[in-house]
C-alpha cells in the first residue's frame, strides 16, 4: 500500500501526466484506495444507516428490520413523544440541561486552572500538573459507592442536592472537571505567545483583563471543542446517572433510552432507534462542524469518553 | 489611575511599579472589584445559609468545614497577590469535595464490611432484626382501637378490651398505660348491658349489643383517621406498644389496620443493656460478634441471628478475600487477564486500522478525502452509549441485522457465548475507536517532513523500510502518550462492556459473583457493588476499586515517564 506513497513525489510534479493516466494505472495508483475506502466507509456507517432506517419503519417491529429503507414513516417519532411512562422529551431536556450546565462550568473552571499552570510560576506547579494526569486516570465510577453514600447524606439536609436530584449529579460531574480538560487546555494556552500578555501587562491590564480579554478570546475555538467533548462525555455517561437518578421524569437519555431495550419482553426497537436518532443528530452535526478543531484537540491528548 | 504607584515620573519609580504590577497583575479596575465583591458576597450568603441549616441539625463537622472553607476563600480573593491560588481555587475546591473525599471514603469503605447486609449502625440493624419475626400470642386479649390525640396534638391509640373491661392508652411517646376510670366505665356498660351512656370524663360509645368502645378520656380527645397523612398512617401501623415499658418479655400490642389490635410475641427479644438478642423458642442468646453480626454466644463462628448486621471495620479482610478466596479466584483471574487482553487488543486493533487507513489516504492525488473523512468519523461522533445499544440490537443472534442480513442467516451467538461475545466486544470497540486513531495518525503523519521520505527514497529504501524505520518511530513519539491514555481508558471502559453485554454471558462456574465472559474488572466491581446475586458488598467493591486505581495509575505513570508528556511538565 505504501508503494504509491513513495512514488508519489516522482509523478505529481508533471500535472498533465495525471490527466493522461490510463484506467489500469489509475486503478493501481488510486482506484484500489477508493475501493478499500468505500468498504471502510460502509463498515463505519451501516449501523447508523440501520438505525435511521429502523426508526423510519412503520409498525412496531420488535427487533428491527433486515432490509434498509423499505418503508418510510414518521410514526415512531410521533409515538416517542406520546409515551407517558417514558417521557422522552423530558429526558431530552434533562440531558441537555445537565450537559450544558456542567460543560460550561467545568470548562470555565479548568480554563482558570490551565491559565494558572500555563502563565504563573508557583510552588507545587509541577506536582499539580502531575497529579492532574493521575486524576485523569481515576474514573469517577470507582468512587460510585462513596458518591452514593455522600448524596444520601447531603439529601438528608438538602434534598435538592441529594439522591435523585439533577443538581446533585451536576455537582458530581463538576467535581471531575479539573481532571478532564485542564491538561489539554494547558497545552493550548502554552501556544499563545507570552509576549501578548506581557505587552498588555505593561499597558496596565489586570490579570483578569488579560485572562478574559486576551487568552480566552484567542483560545475560544479550543474552549468550544472542549465544551463539546465535555458535553458528549457527560451526556454519554450511563453509570453515575443510573445510580443517582431513579424517578422516570428525572432520567437522562443514556439511562432512559435503555428502558426501551433492556426488558426482553417489552422492548421496543422502533422507539429506541427513533430516540437514538434524535439524541445523536445535534451532537453529530456539532462534531462535524467543529471537526477541524477537534482533530487538533485530539493531538493534544483528549480522549472522548 | 488613582493607584499611588502610577504617580511619579522618575525612572526608579517606574521600574519598581512595573515589577510590582507584573507580579500583582496590574491595577484592579473598579468594575472587576465590584464583580469580585458581589460574587464573594453571594458565596458567603449561600455558605452561611448552608451552615445555618447544618447548625440546626447539629451537624457540627460540616458546619465547621463550611465556615472554614468560606473564610479561606474570602482570604484568598481579598488579599493582594497569590494569583495562582485565585485561579486554582474553584477547581481545587470541587476536586477536594467530590474526588479527594470520594477517594478517601472509598479507601475507608474498603476496610469495612459496608454492604446491603451491613448498611448502617447497630441500632439500625437491631430495629431491622426486631421488625422481622413476631407472631400473635394465643389467648391474649384483643383490643378495639380508637385514635385519640393528647394535649400536645400527638396521635395515640386508645385500646378497649370490652371482654375483660380494660382500657389502655399508648403511642410513640406515651408508654402503654391503663386508664382506670375508663376501665371501670366500660365494665359497667358491659355488665349492665346498657344502651345509653351517661356523659362522663371517659366517653364510651356503644356500637352494638355488648360491644362498646372508649373514645376519649381526660387529656385525650377523639381523632379520626381522615386527618392522617400516608406517612403518619404507616408509622402508626408499625408502632409497637410494649406491655412492659422496659421490654424484657418482647410482648407488644400492634394494630395493622388501626381498627383492631392484638398482642404479639417477638421471636427475638432485644436486651438493651447486654446488647443481645434472646430467641424465645429455644432460649439461645445472641451477642455482638466482631464481624458485625449477632452470633450465638458472640463466638466468631456462632450461628447468626439474622443475615442483617451492622457496619464495622474489618481491617484487611476484603483484600484478604480478593487474594485468597477460592470462589473468587477462578473468575477473578479470568477477568483480570481478559481486562488486559481487552485493553491491549483494543488499542492494537484500532491503532493498526487507523494507521492503515491513514496511509491509504495519505496520497495527495486522491480526491474526495474530505468526504471519506467526514463519513468515517461518524462512529466517533456518535454518542458511545447509543452505539453500544445499537450494536446490541445488531448482534442479536436470532433477529440481529448482522446475522440475518450481512451473514445471510448465520446463527452466531454473538452475545450469548463467551468467545463470540469477546470477539464482538472487540469488533464493536474497533468500530468505535478506529476513527479516533485514524484522525490522530493522519495528523502525526502529516507532521513528518516530506524531505525525510524523499531522501530515503533516493537512497533506495523500499516503502516498507520507510514506514518501519522512518515513519513509525517518528509517529510513535507523537502518539505514544495517546496510546497509553487509550489503554487506560479501555482498561476501564465500563460503558462499552456494560451496555453491550452487561459483562455476560454469565459464567455458571462463578458461584455467587455473577462474573461473565466479557466482564472487565470495572464492570465486575460494579456488579459486586450494585447488582450481585450474592448481595451488594460495597466494602469488597471499594477494595477492588483501590486496586484498580493503583494498577492504572502505576501503569500510566511509568508509561508517561518514558514519553514526551512528562518532559513537557518539566
Amino acid at each position: 500500500m505504501a508503494t504509491a506513497t513513495a512514488k508519489a513525489p516522482k509523478e505529481v510534479p508533471l500535472k498533465f501526466k495525471k490527466r493522461r493516466m490510463t484506467p489500469l494505472r489509475w486503478f493501481f495508483a488510486l482506484g484500489w484506495r477508493h475501493l478499500v475506502g468505500m468498504v471502510i466507509v460502509l463498515y463505519a456507517i451501516f449501523p447508523i444507516l440501520y438505525i435511521i432506517s429502523t426508526s423510519l419503519y412503520p409498525n412496531n417491529s420488535i427487533d428491527g428490520t433486515n432490509s434498509l429503507f423499505v418503508a418510510i414513516s414518521g410514526e415512531n417519532y410521533v409515538n416517542l413523544f406520546q409515551d407517558a411512562a417514558r417521557p422522552f422529551a423530558t429526558w431530552y431536556f434533562n440531558t441537555v440541561y445537565i450537559g450544558i450546565v456542567t460543560s460550561i462550568f467545568s470548562v470555565f473552571i479548568s480554563a482558570l486552572a490551565a491559565y494558572a499552570f500555563s502563565r504563573l510560576r508557583f510552588r507545587g506547579r509541577r506536582a499539580g500538573l502531575l497529579s492532574l494526569i493521575v486524576i485523569q486516570m481515576f474514573p469517577s465510577l470507582l468512587g460510585l459507592v462513596a458518591i452514593y453514600g455522600m448524596l444520601i447524606e447531603i439529601g438528608r439536609t438538602f434534598p435538592a442536592f441529594g439522591l435523585d436530584s439533577q443538581l446533585g449529579l451536576v455537582m458530581i460531574y463538576m467535581g471531575g472537571s479539573l481532571g478532564t480538560g485542564t491538561y489539554l487546555m494547558y497545552g493550548f494556552f502554552n501556544t499563545v505567545p507570552r509576549e501578548l500578555d506581557e505587552a498588555a501587562k505593561i499597558d496596565g491590564a489586570t490579570h483578569t483583563q488579560i485572562y478574559f480579554g486576551i487568552i480566552l478570546r484567542l483560545v475560544s475555538p479550543v474552549l468550544a471543542v472542549q465544551m463539546l467533548l465535555s458535553y458528549i462525555g457527560i451526556t454519554s455517561d450511563y453509570v453515575l446517572a443510573a445510580v443517582v437518578l431513579s424517578k422516570p421524569e428525572s432520567l437522562t437519555l443514556a439511562v432512559g433510552l435503555r428502558q426501551f431495550i433492556s426488558d426482553p419482553f417489552s422492548r421496543d426497537w422502533s422507539m429506541f432507534t427513533a430516540g437514538a436518532v434524535l439524541s445523536a443528530v445535534p451532537i453529530v452535526i456539532l462534531f462535524l462542524y467543529l471537526q477541524k478543531y477537534i482533530v487538533s484537540g485530539l493531538m493534544g491528548g483528549a480522549v472522548k469518553g | 489611575m488613582t493607584n499611588p504607584f502610577s504617580g511619579g515620573l522618575d525612572a526608579s519609580n517606574v521600574k519598581r511599579k512595573s515589577v510590582k504590577q507584573l507580579y500583582d497583575g496590574g491595577t484592579p479596575s473598579l468594575r472587576g472589584t465590584i464583580i469580585k465583591i458581589v460574587l464573594l458576597a453571594l458565596l458567603d450568603a449561600v455558605t452561611i445559609f448552608v451552615a445555618f441549616v447544618l447548625f440546626m441539625r447539629e451537624q457540627w463537622l460540616p458546619v465547621a468545614v463550611a465556615i472554614i472553607g468560606m473564610l479561606i476563600v474570602n482570604w484568598l480573593y481579598l488579599r493582594r497577590g497569590g494569583l495562582p491560588a485565585k485561579y486554582l481555587a474553584p477547581g481545587v475546591i470541587l476536586l477536594i469535595a467530590f474526588q479527594v473525599y470520594v477517594l478517601f471514603f472509598s479507601a475507608y469503605t474498603a476496610f469495612t464490611n459496608y454492604g446491603s447486609y451491613h448498611n448502617g449502625d447497630q441500632n439500625l440493624a437491631v430495629s431491622a432484626i426486631k421488625a422481622a419475626g413476631f407472631g400473635p400470642v394465643e389467648g391474649a386479649p384483643q383490643y378495639d382501637v380508637k385514635l385519640v390525640q393528647d394535649d400536645k396534638g400527638r396521635y395515640n391509640f386508645m385500646l378497649t378490651d370490652a371482654f375483660n373491661g380494660k382500657v389502655l392508652v399508648g403511642g410513640s411517646a406515651v408508654p402503654l398505660t391503663e386508664i382506670p376510670a375508663c376501665s371501670q366505665a366500660i365494665s359497667e356498660v358491659i355488665a349492665t348491658n346498657a344502651t345509653t351512656v351517661a356523659e362522663a370524663d371517659c366517653k364510651i360509645e356503644i356500637l352494638a349489643d355488648n360491644i362498646a368502645i372508649a373514645v376519649s378520656a381526660p387529656g385525650y380527645t377523639e381523632a379520626t383517621q381522615a386527618g392522617l397523612s400516608k406517612g403518619q398512617t404507616n408509622s402508626l401501623a408499625a408502632l409497637r406498644l410494649y406491655l412492659d415499658p422496659n421490654d424484657t418479655q418482647g410482648q407488644f400490642i400492634k394494630t395493622e389496620d388501626l381498627m383492631v389490635a392484638v398482642t404479639n410475641q417477638e421471636e427475638l427479644i432485644w436486651n438493651e443493656e447486654e446488647k443481645s438478642f434472646l430467641r424465645v423458642t429455644d432460649g439461645v442468646v445472641f451477642n455482638e460478634a466482631v464481624d458485625g453480626y449477632f452470633r450465638a454466644g458472640g463466638a466468631p463462628d456462632g450461628e447468626k441471628v439474622s443475615d442483617i448486621g451492622w457496619r464495622v471495620e474489618i481491617g484487611l479482610k476484603n483484600f484478604e478475600k480478593i487474594f485468597t478466596d477460592e470462589d473468587l479466584r477462578q473468575p477473578l483471574l479470568k477477568i483480570i487477564s481478559w481486562t488486559f487482553i481487552f485493553a491491549a487488543l483494543s488499542v492494537l486493533t484500532t491503532f493498526i486500522a487507523g494507521l492503515a487507513i491513514a496511509l491509504l489516504f495519505n496520497d495527495d492525488r486522491m480526491r474526495g478525502k474530505r468526504v471519506y473523512r467526514a463519513l468515517m468519523i461518524l462512529p466517533y461522533a456518535f454518542p458511545a452509549f447509543l452505539s453500544a445499544y445499537v450494536w446490541r440490537g445488531l448482534l442479536d443472534t436470532d433477529n440481529g441485522f448482522v446475522n440475518n442480513a450481512i451473514l445471510g442467516g448465520a446463527e452466531i451467538p454473538w452475545l450469548t457465548e463467551e468467545f463470540p461475545a469477546r470477539v464482538a466486544v472487540l469488533l464493536v470497540n474497533l468500530w468505535l475507536g478506529f476513527p479516533y486513531m485514524f484522525l490522530i495518525t493522519t495528523g502525526a503523519l502529516q507532521a513528518i517532513p516530506a524531505e525525510l521520505t524523499e531522501s530515503a527514497t533516493i537512497d533506495g529504501a523500499t516503502p516498507w523500510q520507510i514506514l518501519r524505520q522512518i515513519k513509525m518511530p517518528l509517529l510513535l513519539v507523537t502518539i505514544a502518550p495517546l496510546l497509553i491514555a487509550s489503554f487506560a481508558f479501555n482498561f476501564n471502559n465500563f460503558t462499552l462492556i456494560y451496555l453491550l453485554t452487561e459483562g455476560g454471558p454469565l459464567d455458571s462456574a462463578s458461584s455467587g459473583y455473577d462474573a461473565g465472559g466479557t466482564d472487565i474488572l470495572i464492570t465486575f466491581v460494579y456488579k459486586i457493588a450494585f447488582s450481585s446475586g450474592g448481595g451488594q458488598d460495597y466494602g469488597l467493591a471499594s477494595a477492588f476499586s483501590i486496586l484498580i486505581f493503583i494498577i492504572v495509575a502505576t501503569f500510566s505513570l511509568i508509561s508517561f515517564r518514558r514519553t514526551r508528556t512528562l518532559e513537557d511538565v518539566n
